[in-house]
């Protein structure tokens, strides 16, 4: 306790440690005790600065003991506890002392909540590396075997994270043992310890040696993979990805195949799911000849499961899955295997899954080229073009730009046309973001021509949308559009439009028009700005709404640096002197400001 | 990792939906709008090839000698599944079982005799067969029980029946245990729990009823079914959050509890502090927080001697920015006091009436009020006359300062009450406390100057202390490097000397 550390505390170390005065700890460990649990948390966040006063002898004699007893807190204090002694090791006095830290990290390993618990364990881990070898087996791993063995599932959950860290650098006694421990574990009576221990499979399957991970861990897999609870199950599908990359081609169909095969087709969708959403990894792992002849039955059958969760999922690698097909065989595949299976999911019942399928679809023409891609894949994007859920439509004109390499958008404008118009105006205003977003894209790939016949009035529509955040939009998608058409484009074809606002009796288009000019006076140039849309502003500090009034002044103050100094000091100054004086307090702060920013004073 | 329990919905990389997670509005009609077919099932899949069902002959027909073959073949004949999602699929199938399941409920609900021993296999299989299967995902990824529509189980029609033949047989004066317990094994049990996670609330009902009965008729299962509850529990509250029959499993346990016996075994204590108040922490607790607290209670009264655990376990797990929750654990607390043996009352006092003070000055007025009304319950006002000279010096401050600072005129008139209690039951306190309430504010403002001044000085401290041992590591690199070239220098001079 702390009158008894208090005792031991004066002699000696002051002059070791050569400088200040030594607070008595008793004075440190109040702070560490305050009733406040935030200022308790203030002192241990800030354990560091105690450790350094005290020195670190007294850090390991005095400070770790009382923390390790003292260990019955609020889970933020005690996670807040975990991190800071993960990075204690200089404070105790280095590598040498390390193993000080153990005991109060191995209680925090073992309390009920699981973020302190997982944040004991990576400080664990991270320390584990500065032990010597000796300290490693002396103190480390005995730590390890008692979590292990603990009595209640969090100690024996947290010792799952700490096998692979000793593993490596431990006797071959020693390490037979951990094996040992690890395989209990495996067959726990609790299922949460079976998961944890799951999920820490092929991290520890990788510090094995080969021929254990062939006898110890692939029992250990196939048992967790044929596990009572669907979650542990699961689990056992990552592990699958590391054993597969660490076992040699030959002896992948006798030791892992039978498992994964019985896996993707699991009872549970919740496993089923899990190897489509791991299927790339796993594809790689097995290799190409594996994958010819089991993974695409297999993958066909995921793209027609009948939860729509695991077709999604599985219609989410459908781009992935056929890049790193086999090239020899690339094209067949797709064609005679894949293929058809896209066709029927562009007409799913769910959303989900076409929406998943139009994110990647148009992946698929650059491996299948030109000719295919019009023949087999156009009919799909058009259709999907067409698709009533407007997230589908949104994904693929997202991805308009992988057709465009292969076979131009010409191909598609036809039916993009009225796609895009129908999202334009679509009720759900997020829906119409989005399309606005794809514009600049679209109209760099449509060509200005295209542009102005057909797209050009729904960009002017935007501007007097009723949602703020589309009129915004609106305005940045114009100054995007002005980058790529040029000035002149933008005189002949916006400029006028946006100006005629001004005069629209809803005050809010003729602020529109000041937030369209404060975006487009940089891309137009000075000789546009001064000669088309100063006067506009200057006139409209006229307007009787003071809100537009002081929008005049911020866009003096925006637009003044595209100007020259002398319009400026006979067309500008006069204004925002004027607005200066104004009735409305908000206009005379933005005219001042302007004035200022502007050097017109 | 945690198991996709939730199913996300496939992320798309599109910007629209995860913004239209921020704000729940627009979401939640779309979703309504979208979602009419709320029904789901994952069990056709498992048919592999369709039988056509034909009509066989009515029980209540059939010869004394003919009865059971019967039943065993309309046992049999119900272990087909059929598609309830498409609602037209083999109607006449699904009527020629229905009328079966009909008939076999009719029967071993009321005839004696019917159950021998060889349809206990039979039966059990039927039940297996319909019942048991991975629960559909849910078409609501963020399904909120307090606000959205459950999910209903399409093949209600049959499981229904089935579920309800599982009662009567149960619930059959012919019912012999030990010929079930043959069938009905863990892994049975096992699979019956996991069910409870149902969206279908008609179906939860009919699993609360049914593990009750199997808890009370099959005792060689009761161990493994409290322990696999635990599971259930632990997962729910250190994993997934997500489990939708949290509150029938406390109800079948409220009354295992009241079972219990006495003294209290270590594995029934441990299920109090490691599970049943760690549940406390849920998000969804006002789902289930009526059953929890009815639990709760029951260990007290069974015995007194795990009051202090409870209230301990509470305090810590206290609500901090929750104040619906917070209100909640107030409720559970009075019905914790109401209960309480003075003895125990007095072990908990203070931890417990320094929490009721925060509670009182929190500036949300239900939380606020709800502490307050204790004072209103006649037990606990008892038991706070009682310890008067403990509790005054603990809530006073508190009291004090919030009468005068509260925005709500509600709680100033409910805290004037409060101080007036304390005035009439130990006036000599209350008149110390009122003038010592100054010197103590002086106090506290000095001790927090000096906390102040205590961090300031470590922090200079360990400024000092970093900047020296910057020193020392940058002259110790200095004297190598001059090590290293005093040693060289030798060597340069001998090269150049030759």
């Amino acid at each position: 306790s702390a009158g008894s550390c208090h005792s031991v505390s004066s002699s000696g170390m002051a002059g070791a440690d050569g400088d200040d005065s030594l607070y008595p700890i008793a004075v440190l460990i109040d702070e560490l005790r305050n009733e406040d649990v935030q200022l308790r948390l203030n002192s241990i966040k800030k354990l560091s600065t105690i450790a350094l006063a005290l020195g670190v002898e007294r850090t390991r004699t005095e400070l770790l003991p009382f923390l390790t007893d003292t260990i019955y807190d609020e889970d933020e204090v005690l996670l807040a506890l975990a991190e800071q002694l993960g990075n204690f090791t200089m404070l105790v006095g280095g590598p040498e002392y390390v193993h000080c830290l153990l005991p109060p990290l191995e209680s925090l390993a073992t309390v009920e909540e699981t973020v302190v618990r997982d944040k004991a364990v990576e400080s664990l881990r991270k320390i584990s590396h500065e032990h010597s070898p000796v300290d490693l087996e002396v103190h480390f791993e005995p730590l390890v075997k008692r979590l292990a063995s603990g009595d209640w599932f969090t100690s024996r959950t947290s010792a799952c994270g700490l096998f692979s860290v000793c593993y490596p650098r431990v006797s071959s006694t020693v390490k037979a043992e951990i094996r040992q421990h690890f395989r209990n574990l495996c067959s726990d009576d609790t299922p949460m310890v079976r998961r944890a221990a799951a999920s820490k499979l092929g991290e520890f399957a990788k510090v094995l040696e080969l021929e254990y991970v062939k006898s110890d861990i692939i029992s250990l897999f196939t048992a967790l993979a044929s596990d009572e609870q669907d979650s542990v199950r699961l689990l056992a599908v990552e592990a699958c990805v590391s054993i597969a990359t660490l076992l040699p081609q030959e002896d992948l169909e006798t030791l892992v195949m039978p498992t994964l095969r019985q896996a993707a087709e699991d009872k549970s969708w919740r496993v089923r799911y899990m190897v489509a959403d791991k299927f790339s990894e796993l594809q790689k792992a097995v290799g190409p000849e594996i994958t010819k002849n089991d993974l695409v039955p297999a993958f066909q059958n995921l793209l027609k499961d009948c939860e729509a969760e695991v077709r999604a999922a599985a219609a989410n690698k459908v781009k992935e899955f056929c890049e790193n097909l086999p090239e020899d065989s690339r094209e067949t595949i797709i064609m005679t295997h894949i293929l058809p299976c896209v066709k029927e999911l562009v007409s799913d019942t769910n959303q989900h899954v076409k929406s998943a399928l139009a994110s990647v679809i148009m992946g698929l023409s650059t491996i299948l080229g030109k000719d295919n891609t019009i023949e087999h894949l156009l009919p799909l994007f058009l259709a999907q073009l067409k698709d009533e859920c407007p997230e589908v439509r949104l994904n693929i004109i997202s991805n308009l730009d992988c057709v465009n390499e292969v076979i131009g958008i010409r191909q598609l404008s036809q039916s993009l046309l009225p796609a895009i118009v129908e999202l334009a105006e679509d009720a759900k205003w997020r829906v119409r973001l989005a399309i606005i977003e794809y514009m600049p894209l679209l109209a760099g790939q449509l060509g200005v021509e295209f542009f102005d016949e057909k797209l050009n009035s729904l960009c002017m529509a935007w501007l007097v949308d009723h949602v703020y955040a589309i009129r915004e939009a609106a305005t940045c998608n114009l100054t995007k559009l002005v980058e790529k058409f040029g000035a002149e484009w933008a005189q002949n074809t916006i400029v006028p439009k946006v100006l005629g606002m001004a005069n629209d009796p809803n005050y809010l288009h003729r602020m529109t028009t000041l937030f369209c000019i404060n975006a487009l006076s940089e891309a137009c140039g000075q000789e546009i700005t001064t000669k088309h849309m100063l006067p506009v502003v200057l006139k409209m500090s006229n307007d009787q709404v003071a809100n537009v009034r002081f929008n005049v002044a911020k866009s003096l103050q925006k637009i003044g640096p595209v100007l020259d100094s002398n319009c400026l000091q006979t067309e500008v100054k006069p204004v925002l002197e004027k607005l200066a004086a104004d009735q409305d307090i908000d206009v005379k702060y933005f005219a001042q400001e302007a004035i200022s920013v502007l050097a017109l004073a | 990792p945690l198991p996709p329990s939730s199913p996300s919905s496939p992320t798309t990389g599109f910007s629209v939906p995860s913004a239209e997670k921020v704000d729940g509005f627009p979401r939640r009609s779309m979703r309504r709008a979208r979602q009419r077919r709320s029904h789901s099932s994952s069990q056709f899949r498992y048919q592999s090839s369709q039988v056509e069902l034909t009509p066989l002959p009515l029980l209540k027909d059939a010869p004394v000698a003919e009865l059971h073959d019967l039943f065993c073949k309309k046992l049999q004949q119900c272990c087909v599944l059929f598609d309830f999602l498409d609602c037209v699929a083999d109607l006449k199938g699904k009527e020629i079982k229905r009328a079966a399941l009909n008939e076999l409920v009719e029967s071993v609900a009321t005839s004696r005799g019917v159950l021998i021993e060889p349809l206990y296999p039979e039966a059990i299989k039927m039940i297996s067969v319909n019942i048991f299967r991975t629960l559909p995902p849910s078409e609501n990824p963020d399904f909120d029980p307090e606000e959205d529509e459950p999910t209903l189980e399409a093949s209600w029609p049959h499981l229904q029946l089935v579920y309800e033949f599982f009662l009567r047989f149960l619930e059959s004066p012919d019912f012999q245990p030990s010929m079930a317990k043959r069938y009905v094994d863990q892994k049975f049990v096992l699979q019956l729990l996991e069910l409870f996670d149902s969206e279908d609330p008609r179906e939860r009902e009919y699993l609360k009823t049914i593990l009750h009965r199997v808890y009370g008729k099959l005792l060689g299962l009761r161990a493994y079914i409290r322990k696999q509850i635990n599971n259930i529990f632990l997962r729910f509250i250190y994993e997934t959050e997500h489990f939708n029959g949290v509150a029938e499993l406390l109800e079948i346990l409220g009354s295992i509890i009241n079972g219990f016996a006495l003294p209290l075994k270590s594995e029934h204590k441990q299920f109090l502090v490691r599970v049943l108040i760690p549940l406390h922490t849920a998000k969804s607790l006002s789902i289930f927080h009526a059953q929890l607290a009815y639990c709760v209670v029951q260990f007290m009264e069974k015995d007194a001697t795990v009051t202090e655990y409870i209230i301990r376990g509470l305090l810590k797990y206290w609500p901090k920015t929750c104040t619906q929750k917070e209100v909640m654990f107030l409720g559970e607390i009075e019905e914790i006091l109401d209960v309480i043996e003075p003895s125990q009352f007095i072990r908990v006092q203070e931890p417990l009436f320094k929490q009721i003070a925060a509670c009182i000055s929190s500036p949300h007025f239900q939380v606020a009020e709800r502490a307050l009304y204790f004072w209103n319950n006649e037990y606990i006002l008892s038991l706070i006359e009682e310890n008067c000279q403990v509790i005054l010096p603990l809530v006073f401050g508190t009291l004090y300062r919030v009468s005068k600072e509260h925005w709500n005129q509600t709680i100033v008139s409910l805290i004037y009450n409060v101080l007036k209690t304390f005035m009439e039951m130990n006036s000599k306190l209350f008149d110390d406390l009122t003038a010592s309430y100054k010197v103590e504010k002086q106090k506290e403002l000095k001790r927090e100057r000096e906390r102040a001044e205590l961090w300031r000085s470590l922090e200079e401290q360990q400024e000092r202390r970093l900047q020296s041992l910057g020193e020392a590591s940058r002259n110790q690199k200095n004297l190598q490097e001059r090590e290293k070239n005093s040693k060289n220098e030798p060597e340069n001079s001998a090269a150049n000397a030759t």
